[in-house]
């Protein structure tokens, strides 16, 4: 069964290249794919009878005790006989239906078989999670199917109000599912049903599964989905909304039914939504013009009958139960497809304007004819069958109290329920096959396109099948009395049969049968007391009302809170920050605080420093005062490091701060000098006043939970980790690149994206910075050629493409001299950072300063000759060596990360200790060095040239 | 665990700083507030790792005076994660400066027209796609 259901999603990826192959012929090699499966259901007949369900288990979540177990019992046998049999059919019809131009034609076959799959995995699964899986992918595909067109608006307003509405139940349904598993403490279905929970938790559940079922199978108040969603294409409207989908909810039903029919609020629930859903959908049924929307209120009429027989619960309603979903599977497939051929060949669905289509088209004729009579219920085919079973089953109920838990008087009012639905029924049958074969004296015949054979093939094989199974009444019953059988016997033996007596449930049929042609016979007098009887809202209207509403919510809730300014957003925080940890915190500081003024008074000092130019900082106007002043408190805190013992940090903090001033200047000599001026607010004092809370409160907060510690450190054992797993010495290092390289991976995956979008926002268009050599480019017509020979060298080759006013020779020789101690000074980190402070970060930092040097010192070819490489390649390499380093321990057996210790013994240079994870540490070294060049290449050339453009066009437009 | 005051109170004037500086309308001065804040949050690190020490090397110290390492490795990436904020930031005061002739951070449009939609009571674009217009069948009338 496993694999059944697999194939049709493999099928349903590979179809769009059939489809590319083999055009809408592709359709019948698809069909094979159901047909098969039918075959398989129907070989397993002899054990669904003989009670040995076959069985398949594959374990999926033991977690939470979520298998892939399939079953198949009696009903589930039925049901996949339904889906797979009108699914082969549908399709083969589909090939005539699709021209072969169709550009949707390949995504469409795909979802279908998709669908299909999904339906089949619905209807066999055991696992009530799986299940409702299955239910939401029939829903996701439906949703793709009947807004198959997405460019008719009446299609995509049909798929999401669909969607809406059925995950709304699904969703209720999970819940319900949930809370079953949990109070019977399994998933698994036929656990479920042979031990079923009872309580209130159960019954809450039960009805939280009824909402899914309901509005799955567009019961009233959820009815008006499922009209709508007929602006699919005809295939889809017989397929899901005929035979299989709208089938899901009747199928949870009858499959929860055997359990819980005698749950609180069962009978009350489905009987009464049932029964008014079977009036509803036969009273609208009749104010149709359009044929195929009338089966559409036809089907919800229908669906609402299905629900309330298999919610019965008695033996005998459950038989007819069955008996009439299939019934019905059959009829309303071959009436939606014959309205299809019928659109297809005659242009429109409108009864008014269709006239002598039956002369045209006999064999269509014929199926129609069938069909509706199976539908109105008429001997011999299997939908009169199936009716009388359902009014005799009903009557037990109401005379010989079939059911105990519903009273007779219940069961005279669902009877009398049923019998008014089956005249409306026959009403609208008339009605559909008037409107659709019959000739009209007014109006002119319809053109009609003889249908080829193939197309007719579906529905005539269909209703083959109505009248068959009309005569195989009692191989009906032998198949399918091991569901039936789960209920209490009742006071008759109830079979499946064509002639049951001369009994009341026959005199029934007869009744509907001649009341129904009266009503159609009065249509026109009918009509009238339709009219004024027909209320002014819909429960669309309603359904719109509701989307509206929810919509003006979300716009009013998000117009009150989202003001659009950063600032009050931040403030919001902040204040929030204030109220809630910062009020919690105060009522934490009675108890005893063992504070200490510093560990060394030089803190105090350069905490005094700090706080004086953050205090300036924020007080200036002018920006490059400002960030000076952020230096100093950055270089600061570097100091705070240096007397806590931490030389790395102190290193990279200095380092950082360094590379961040020359690029505050590179991108601030753009800038205005002074920040924007702007009349001062009195909301300043706001800002002071918040300014000032927060850094109170984070003070009183750290105080608070510092003194508080009570566990040992996490580090404790790291330092002798270090050196046994980590193999080195700094800890710290060990810890970036060991034992937390995940984050140092995820750290410099920021970096890229980092430098990248500084990329993107200077460069706009081009990743590429243009990398151009100093040969390649001309001599400024400033500077005068000198003749290199040999033993001639200059210090740098780039300050020759500046003019002379803005070169230093002073600052070309002094780069000249520091670059090579940079570089040479940036490897040691790299290699030492294992034992000493140092590592990759510092180490490419100290590049990058290198680098800087000589950008600062010769311009941008400078920094072209430094390093003639693309930064983005550097980054992705960086990146590249860290992740295959961080790999490579898998390939030795093992785990992520892992560092292995390897010693060499190099000549010269003496013993090699090397670790593993020098080459993650490498790759952190290559990232770093790449995102300063990037930003050395955007903030600092790619702001050169466009001074120089600007520069150009300023003097030209003197010259002008 | 004795807690260090002089550590506190610059921690706590750095984040009261930047919080003023954040709350500015100018990216610059708003990254100012970012940097000033991002090193009063690093000496809370700090102060979070416990008292003084030597440097984390194994085989320089005794590993009982050591500081704790581990906040330092945190607040390593922190600092290079802050130099490419700086970057990313001056990039976008930058492109603002050449778009706008300032680099001050702008209310944003969409809230402005979503809120001129609650003020005429209306529904969202979005709604009106997928709900409102009229059918482009109209086969779905009713009568007798």
């Amino acid at each position: 069964m496993i694999i059944l259901v697999a194939v049709h999603f493999i099928a349903a990826v590979m179809a769009p290249w059939l489809v590319g192959a083999l055009r809408s012929r592709a359709f019948l090699v698809l069909a094979a794919i159901p047909l098969v499966s039918f075959g398989w259901a129907l070989s397993h007949v002899a054990g669904v009878q003989d009670h040995q369900a076959p069985v398949e288990v594959v374990r999926w979540v033991p977690s939470l005790g979520v298998d892939l177990a399939f079953r198949m019992g009696a009903l589930q046998w039925l049901m996949m006989l339904i889906v797979t049999g009108v699914g082969a059919l549908v399709l083969v019809y589909c090939a005539w239906y699709f021209a072969d131009d169709d550009p949707a034609l390949p995504a469409f076959t795909g979802t279908f078989i998709a669908f299909a799959g999904s339906m089949l995995g619905l209807v066999l699964c055991d696992d009530l999670l799986v299940l409702y899986v299955f239910w939401e992918l029939t829903t996701v595909f439906s949703y793709l199917l009947i807004g198959s067109d997405p460019a008719r608006r009446a299609s995509r307003q049909a798929a999401m109000q669909a969607l809406i509405v059925t995950t709304m139940g699904g969703l209720a349904m999970l819940v319900g599912v949930l809370l079953l598993g949990r109070e019977a403490g399994t998933l698994r279905i036929s656990e479920l049903l042979a031990d079923p929970p009872s309580g209130p938790a159960t019954t809450v559940a039960v009805l939280l599964l009824l909402v899914g079922a309901v509005s799955k199978s567009a019961l009233v108040p959820f009815h008006f989905w499922l009209p709508a969603a007929m602006a699919a294409p005809t295939p889809v409207s017989a397929y899901l909304h005929a035979a299989s989908m709208v089938k899901a909810g009747v199928y949870l039903v009858a499959l929860l039914a055997p359990a819980f029919a005698g749950t609180p609020g069962w009978h009350e629930v489905v009987l009464v939504l049932g029964i008014v859903t079977t009036l509803l959908g036969g009273w609208r049924a009749l104010r149709q013009y359009d044929v195929k929307l009338l089966l559409a209120y036809g089907t919800v009429s229908q669906l609402g009958f299905l629900l309330v027989i298999f919610s019965v619960g008695t033996r005998a309603a459950a038989l007819a139960g069955l008996a009439m979903l299939l019934a019905h599977a059959l009829f309303k497939a071959t009436l939606f497809l014959v309205v299809g051929i019928v659109d297809h060949q005659a242009g429109t669905r409108d009864l008014r304007v269709l006239s002598g289509v039956g002369r045209k088209s006999p064999v269509l004729l014929g199926a129609a004819l069938v069909a509706g009579a199976s539908m109105a219920g008429l001997p011999p085919l299997l939908g009169f069958v199936g009716k009388e079973s359902v009014l005799a089953s009903l009557l037990d109920v109401a005379r010989a109290d079939d059911r105990p838990d519903l009273s007779p008087a219940a069961g005279w009012l669902v009877l009398v329920g049923v019998i008014i639905g089956s005249v409306l029924t026959v009403a609208y049958t008339v009605r559909f096959l008037w409107g659709t074969f019959a000739d009209k004296p007014d109006v002119p015949a319809t053109g009609f396109a003889p249908a080829p054979p193939g197309f007719l093939l579906a529905p005539v094989v269909l209703t083959v099948f109505t009248v068959v199974l009309g005569f195989a009444g009692s191989g009906l019953t032998d198949v399918l009395e091991p569901y039936a059988n789960q209920f209490p016997p009742g006071a008759h033996h109830a079979e499946l049969a064509l002639w049951h007596g001369l009994e009341l449930p026959l005199a029934f049929s007869a009744l509907a049968v001649i009341l129904g042609v009266v009503i159609f016979v009065l249509r026109m007098e009918f009509g009238r007391v339709q009219a004024a009887l027909s209320p002014r809202w819909t429960a669309d209207d309603a359904y719109r009302l509701v989307m509206r509403t929810i919509d003006r919510l979300a716009v009013e809730t998000t117009g009150l809170t989202q003001r659009g300014s950063v600032a009050a957003y931040l403030a919001i925080i902040l204040v929030v920050v204030l109220l809630l940890p910062g009020t919690a915190v105060l009522t934490a500081l009675d108890g005893p605080i063992d504070v200490v003024l510093w560990d060394s008074p030089a803190q105090a000092v350069i905490g005094l420093v700090v706080i004086l130019a953050a205090l300036f900082a924020a007080r200036s106007r002018r920006r490059l005062r400002a960030v000076i002043l952020v230096g100093v408190t950055g270089y600061g805190t570097a100091m705070l490091f240096i007397l806590h013992g931490a030389p790395d940090l102190a290193l990279t903090q200095i380092l950082v701060e360094t590379t961040s001033l020359v690029i505050f200047v590179l991108v601030l000599r753009r800038l205005p000098a002074y920040f924007t001026d702007r009349p001062l607010s009195p909301r300043r004092y706001l800002r002071m006043a918040l300014g000032a809370g927060v850094g109170i409160a984070v003070g009183l907060i750290m105080l608070v939970t510092t003194g508080s510690r009570t566990a040992t450190p996490v580090s404790a054992p790291y330092p002798k980790e270090a050196v046994e797993f980590g193999g080195g010495h700094n800890i710290v290092n060990v810890i970036l690149v060991d034992i937390r390289a995940w984050d140092t991976l995820g750290e410099i995956s920021v970096l890229v994206a980092a430098a990248t979008g500084v990329a993107s926002l200077l460069f706009l268009d081009t990743r590429m910075s243009g990398i151009r050599r100093v040969y390649d480019i001309p001599y400024p017509s400033s500077v005068q050629k000198v003749p290199t020979g040999p033993g001639r060298r200059v210090w740098l080759p780039g300050p020759r493409t500046l003019p002379p006013d803005r070169r230093s020779i002073i600052f070309e020789v002094v780069a000249r001299l520091l670059f090579p101690m940079l570089i040479v000074f940036a490897i040691y980190l790299l290699l030492a950072g294992h034992n000493n402070p140092g590592g990759g970060f510092a180490a490419g930092i100290v590049t990058g300063l290198a680098l800087m040097v000589r950008y600062l010192a010769g311009g941008r070819y400078e920094l072209d000759e430094a390093a003639p490489i693309d930064a983005g390649v550097l980054m992705g390499t960086g990146l590249f060596i860290a992740a295959a380093s961080g790999l490579a321990p898998l390939a030795f057996g093992g785990a992520v990360l892992q560092s292995a210790k390897i010693d060499l013994a190099v000549p010269l240079l003496g013993d090699l200790h090397l670790v593993t994870s020098t080459g993650f540490d490498i790759g952190v070294y290559l990232v770093v060095v790449g995102l300063v060049l990037d930003l050395l290449r955007a903030l600092g050339s790619r702001i050169d040239r466009q001074i120089l453009r600007e520069e150009r066009a300023a003097e030209q437009g003197v010259g002008l | 665990m004795s807690t260090n005051v002089s550590l506190i109170v610059t921690a706590s004037a750095l984040i009261g700083c930047g919080v003023y500086l954040i709350l500015e309308r100018s990216l610059t001065r708003v990254l100012a507030g970012l940097l000033i804040m991002g090193n009063g949050v690093n000496i809370l690190f700090l102060i979070a790792g416990g008292r003084a020490g030597k440097a984390p090397i194994e085989g320089t110290a005794d590993a009982a005076d050591m500081s704790d390492p581990l906040p330092q490795a945190l607040v390593l990436t922190a600092i290079v994660i802050a130099l490419a904020t700086t970057a990313f930031l001056l990039a976008m005061a930058h492109r603002s400066w050449q778009l706008n002739g300032n680099d001050d951070v702008q209310d944003d449009v969409e809230d402005a027209s979503i809120r001129r939609l609650a003020a005429a009571d209306e529904a969202s674009d979005s709604h009106d796609l997928a709900t409102g217009g009229d059918d482009d069948e109209v086969l779905t009338e009713e009568g007798a």
